[in-house]
């Protein structure tokens, strides 16, 4: 199992910073996921053999966390609040409007693998609601119109 | 001009090292789409922001890493009671001495001691310390650096909740950078001692926030709550005696070290030292955060910060600290914003979270969105909790769509008040007090939906919710 440069410099990085090696998992797992786009067989394995863990303590751990994922997603996670912040603001308009344009529901990915739509708790936003997340970017101040622009930016960007 | 002598360093500065007089800041010198302002602001942890101060050059010239050379050279037991003259709590919720959670650190230990910055921000209505992490991280390096001083540790985390991965790197990038310099690492600031920061992310977990899980989470496990006692001060990471507080806590620590307790406890109310940044959101016209003194009446933060109600509407509640909290009624919101004046109301101060709520909302809505996150969140392990959460966002899932019965009602209270007090940790106290608040003061709107009528402030059309 190959990981980037830039992957192994961090785990590297990491795992002294910690008096036991088992620490640095959450981390790993969620810099893994970003390389990869979701913790596989392999990934799971890699990562258990070097923190020294058996694959089922990882398993363990990765149900928990919300943002981790063991089955592959889009490009881009559309990640839409829905929180009583967002709610009040016209954060589930936002959702099915989402929902709608991409032919998709809650933890769906679109058929040409570019979005996967999540109905996510409060992302910090609250201020500025109703918000999403596009895989770690922030869009705030949401309305449909907005929210369209935003998908055909992804859209856009992946097919160049 | 001054000169400014501290342990066996002498510091000349080119600017006044200290006015805090000055605490009002003009606007912000960046125009920041995220920031807002109002004259009734009293500047301290946000003072920096907008300022461009993530850059350390930058920091230094505003005040930065002055306050750890000076608690370097002060007693560990001098700084933690300027901590605790100073009046500051617990800004992430629980409103508890900050100073007195330090003094609880054995002196001697046979483990080593940490200091845990939590940054795990994720309760609903709270984004105040995405704003510290974004615009002032050296001064949570400093506060967790004093903290250390004061209890005697080598090492501090700070952790940052997963969906903050861009703040996540700011901090990756002030770390380095205060490692580069030789502020934090071996002998910093020729004082002879060791000290070493280092940052942490999480993964996507409201119940990391929780001090015990906390750490949990920090050992690479699953984010289940400890049983305590013993408690994190005495038994905490890796079984060390670990002070853990709110990033906005330890952001205000560097401010009571230059600037005095006596200067912090004066900005707030009796017991309730200095400012906090409060969250606006819902439906209110300037939605934002502010930094207002402890004690800033609730009212006037609504109306006069806050732009007041848009859309001609009128105001039917307030959460007033995060979606853990009771909510206030209209008729309630007269009160001081400090941690004892609301709680005497019948709420609490929480984590600044405001949250605005008119009179198009249904509450009903309002509290199955509030229960659905919390069964959400639920890590499962206690069954008050689990059963409790899930139960009753099934009955409210129900009630809202139209097949409520009127022992519902009741027994929605009923469960909620049998949450309270019998959980590990205070996820289920957080989703039983604003549940209890709903029915007791909207218990009309609760009966608006018996006898299948459809929810009335329902828009015609509107779909349920994408998934239960």
């Amino acid at each position: 199992m190959k990981f980037s440069d830039e992957f192994e410099a961090r785990f590297a990085e990491m795992v002294p910073h910690y008096p036991t090696k088992r620490s640095a998992l959450v981390p790993t797992l969620l810099y893994a996921q970003d390389e990869v786009g979701f913790l596989s067989d392999e990934v799971i394995a890699e990562i258990a053999s070097r923190l020294d863990l058996t694959e089922l303590e990882v398993r363990n751990v990765i149900s928990y966390y919300s943002m981790l994922t063991t089955k592959p997603r889009g490009k881009f996670n559309v990640q839409v609040c829905t929180n009583i912040s967002c709610m009040v603001r016209g954060g589930e308009d936002i959702l099915h409007h989402c929902a709608k344009k991409l032919g998709i529901g809650h933890k769906q990915t679109t058929p040409d693998g570019l979005f996967t739509l999540e109905e996510v708790e409060c992302i910090g936003a609250c201020s500025w609601a109703p918000a999403a997340q596009v895989n770690y970017d922030f869009h705030e101040n949401l309305t449909t119109e907005k929210m369209d622009r935003i998908l055909d930016e992804y859209k856009k960007k992946a097919t160049q | 001009m001054c000169n400014l002598v501290i342990g066996k360093l002498k510091i000349k500065t080119g600017v006044p090292v200290f006015n805090y007089s000055i605490t009002k800041l003009a606007n912000f010198p960046i125009p920041m789409a995220d920031l807002v302002s109002h004259p009734d602001e009293v500047r301290v942890v946000s003072r920096r922001f907008g300022q461009g101060a993530a850059n350390l050059d930058r920091y230094l010239e505003l005040d930065g890493y002055k306050a750890v050379q000076k608690a370097l050279a002060m007693e560990p037991d001098s700084i933690i009671n300027e901590v605790k003259n100073s009046g500051l709590r617990g800004r992430g919720g629980a409103g508890f001495s900050t100073g007195m959670k330090w003094s609880f650190v054995p002196k001697q230990s046979a483990k080593p001691k940490y200091v845990l910055c939590n940054g795990d921000e994720s309760e609903p209505g709270t984004c105040k310390d995405r704003l510290i992490f974004e615009h002032d991280p050296h001064s949570v390096i400093e506060g967790v650096m004093i903290g250390a001083l004061a209890v005697g540790a080598k090492s501090g985390y700070i952790y940052i909740r997963g969906e903050y991965r861009y703040l996540l790197e700011i901090m990756q990038k002030a770390i380095r950078d205060a490692y580069a310099k030789g502020f934090i690492g071996k002998n910093i600031f020729g004082s002879g001692r060791d000290l070493d920061i280092y940052w942490h992310g999480g993964a996507g977990a409201y119940e990391v926030g929780e001090e015990s899980a906390l750490m949990e989470s920090l050992e690479g496990k699953r984010g289940i709550p400890r049983i305590r006692p013993p408690f994190p001060a005495v038994v905490g990471l890796w079984g060390g005696p670990t002070v853990i507080n709110n990033a906005e806590t330890l952001a205000n620590v560097p401010h009571i070290i230059l600037g005095g307790a006596d200067w912090f406890a004066k900005l707030g109310t009796p017991k309730n030292g200095g400012t906090r940044l409060f969250c606006l959101s819902g439906n209110i016209a300037k939605p934002g955060v502010y930094e207002l003194p402890m004690g800033y009446n609730l009212k006037r933060m609504l109306y006069e910060v806050g732009g007041g109600i848009p859309n001609g509407r009128k105001l039917k509640a307030v959460v007033p600290g995060g979606a853990s909290c009771p909510c206030l009624t209209a008729e309630e919101v007269d009160v001081a914003m400090d941690f004892d004046s609301v709680a005497k109301a019948g709420s609490m101060l929480g984590s600044g979270g405001v949250v605005v709520v008119d009179d198009a909302q249904c509450i009903v809505k309002f509290a199955l969105r509030t229960m659905k996150f919390y069964q959400h969140e639920s890590c499962g392990w206690c069954i008050p909790c689990r059963e409790g959460t899930d139960w009753i966002k099934k009955t409210l899932m129900r009630f809202h769509a139209g097949g409520g019965m009127k022992k519902d009602i009741d027994n929605i209270q009923y469960l909620a008040e049998n949450m309270l007090g019998r959980t590990f940790c205070p996820l289920g106290d957080a989703a039983a007090m604003p549940t209890i608040a709903f029915v007791k003061k909207f218990r009309k709107e609760f009966e608006e939906h018996l006898d299948g009528r459809p929810c009335p402030y329902e828009k015609a059309g509107a779909e349920e919710l994408v998934h239960a």
